[in-house]
This record gives C-alpha cells, sequence and structure tokens, in this order.
C-alpha cells in the first residue's frame, strides 16, 4: 500500500522488533517518535484496520513448549477442488500456514502447502492422515518435508523511511 | 531462537493462560497491559513482569504488531534450491548473506533448502532470486503464494 506515509514508516520501523514492556508503551514510542500516544494510537489502530498489521500480540515459541516436530506437508491437488478444500485444511487447528502456490512441474507437482506442528513425527503424521482423509480422491499425490535445521531467522525487516 | 524445549515446570497455569490469551491480540489503549491482565486476574504489573520472564527463558519470540509485507507495498516469496551435499554450509552463506532472506530451513528433500524472501517492491523478489543464482549456479525455484486460506491455528500453551 503506498498511502503510507513518512510516519507510519517511522512507526513500523519503531514497533517491528516488538513493543516496550511498560506500563504505557504506546506513550514511550510516541516519545521516541515526537508524537502523542493518542496518534500512536490511532496510527496502529488504521494500519490494522488496513490490514497491515494482522494483529498485536504474543508469539509463542512453539519449539519451547514442546512442539518439536516441524513438518511442511504438500498435496497435488486438483485445481479446481484445491480451491473448495483449502479453506477446510486452513481451518484445522494445527495447520500453521495453508496456501495455495504454483506447481514447478517436473521437479514438483505440489500446489497446496500445510504446514504442521506437533510434539512428534508420530503426532505429525497422524495430522497428516486427518488431510489425506479430507483431501480424499481430490488428491493425487502428497509429500511431507521435515525440518532438518534452521539456517536463518530474523523478522521481517522494513527500512526506515 | 531457540530450538530447546523447556523444562516442563518452566511455566505454571497462568503463564499458559497469558500465553494462549495474548496469541489472539493485545489492546490498543493507553494502559493495554492493565486491560489485558485484567480478565485474567492480574494487575499491570504482574503481567509485564511474567512477559519480561517468558521472554527471557524463551516461551515467546515475538511480542507486538505482526505486519504484513504485502499490504505494506512490498512481497514475500517462499523460494527453494538444490544444494549438493558436499557443498551445502557454503550454499547457505550464500542464501542466507542477502538482508532479503527471513527465513531459511534445510529440509529432507531433493529440494533440500527452503527460503524466504521479503523485499519492499515486489519487483525485489524476481532481482534477488536471480542474484543467488548467479552466486551459486543453482536454479531458484519461486512458490509465490497464489491464495492463503483461513487460519484456526494457535499454540495450546
Amino acid at each position: 500500500m503506498s498511502d503510507l506515509d513518512q510516519t507510519d514508516r517511522r512507526l513500523i520501523a519503531a514497533t517491528q522488533a516488538g513493543l516496550p514492556l511498560t506500563a504505557r508503551p504506546y506513550a514511550q514510542i510516541a516519545r521516541d517518535l515526537n508524537l502523542t500516544e493518542a496518534q500512536v494510537i490511532y496510527r496502529l489502530s488504521a494500519l490494522q484496520d488496513l490490514g497491515i498489521i494482522r494483529r498485536i500480540a504474543v508469539a509463542p515459541n512453539h519449539y519451547a513448549l514442546g512442539m518439536t516436530a516441524n513438518g511442511m506437508s504438500v498435496w497435488d491437488v486438483e485445481d479446481a477442488q484445491a480451491e473448495i478444500l483449502g479453506p477446510e485444511v486452513g481451518a484445522l487447528d494445527f495447520v500453521s500456514h495453508c496456501y495455495l502456490r504454483p506447481r514447478a512441474r517436473p521437479v514438483w507437482p505440489y500446489n497446496l502447502f500445510a504446514m504442521l506442528h506437533g510434539t512428534s513425527r508420530a503426532e505429525v503424521e497422524q495430522k497428516r492422515r486427518v488431510i489425506r482423509d479430507l483431501l480424499g480422491p481430490a488428491c493425487r499425490s502428497d509429500d511431507i518435508l521435515y525440518s532438518t535445521r534452521i539456517l536463518k531467522k530474523t523478522g521481517l525487516r522494513l527500512r526506515d523511511g | 531462537m531457540s530450538r530447546q524445549t523447556l523444562a516442563p515446570d518452566a511455566l505454571d497455569a497462568m503463564d499458559r493462560q497469558i500465553l494462549n490469551r495474548l496469541q489472539d491480540g493485545f489492546p490498543l489503549t493507553p494502559h493495554p497491559f492493565d486491560d489485558a491482565a485484567a480478565p485474567l486476574g492480574l494487575t499491570g504489573d504482574q503481567l509485564i513482569e511474567r512477559l519480561s520472564r517468558l521472554r527471557e527463558i524463551g516461551a515467546i519470540t515475538r511480542f507486538g504488531p505482526f505486519f504484513d509485507a504485502a499490504a505494506m507495498g512490498g512481497d514475500f516469496c517462499l523460494c527453494a534450491l538444490t544444494a549438493p551435499q558436499g557443498d551445502f554450509d557454503r550454499i547457505a552463506d550464500l542464501v542466507n548473506a542477502h538482508p532479503e532472506v527471513a527465513h531459511n530451513y534445510a529440509r529432507d528433500h531433493e529440494l533440500n533448502m527452503w527460503f524466504v524472501l521479503a523485499t519492499p517492491t515486489p519487483e525485489g523478489i524476481a532481482e534477488t532470486a536471480a542474484r543467488i543464482e548467479a552466486e551459486t549456479g543453482l536454479t531458484v525455484w519461486r512458490f509465490p503464494k497464489l491464495q492463503e486460506f483461513f487460519i484456526g491455528f494457535r499454540v495450546q500453551a
């Protein structure tokens, strides 16, 4: 969205690492940016209404909470069916991300991606079977790619201004 | 981010309630910690204290606004390549050196390296992928999202 102004961009830059853990976090951000607390709250609300901020929330570390098995399940679902079944897969409470993506034949026949999390691979495999049952004959083939190592992880970085 | 699992007694019932409740949202009010703490039966100061500790022990990876890069005029793209086994770490270094690479995972598949590009403009994706291809001599397969389906997921703490 190109109608973000300079102040919005400064506000995004100032909050993308997180909110300060102080009683009046928006007032503290306001001081740093030479704004008022009311302006910060108003602008953050507007950004949330525009969908630029998806939500303001806590992101738990799912590894720390014992969810150490993480698999990217991928499915080759007939295109028209994928539009119908994709939302049903995304609504499952153990699916953290669910997207329709282009295939890259012949190396990659899969178009539906669903990220699965569990405390063990056995649990993830059981969840995978739930999706397989849900997709039924609409799915031609599937696979699951477990992450073996995190090579890099940084948050989203937007250049200031 | 740590991949270590916390000891089972690291979190008490209130910590778990906080993690479960605050995944859904946080108030945009002058005293947001007071407002978020009240339904939990805590004071704002107690909530701040617990959140600080949860962050310190690594139970929380982030607390704050989650931005949508595409809505800001930029773009995200999932990419993958096949790095030859003996050369894997060198390729990972070449890929990770790009600030546009937000995260990168080794996965057990012929396409064994999966990373996300985040760029301030939509054109940045193709440009960055082309630079990585030139540096590594490998094909970078791009899997941009065509559609995102509703996500009901919450980590149950």
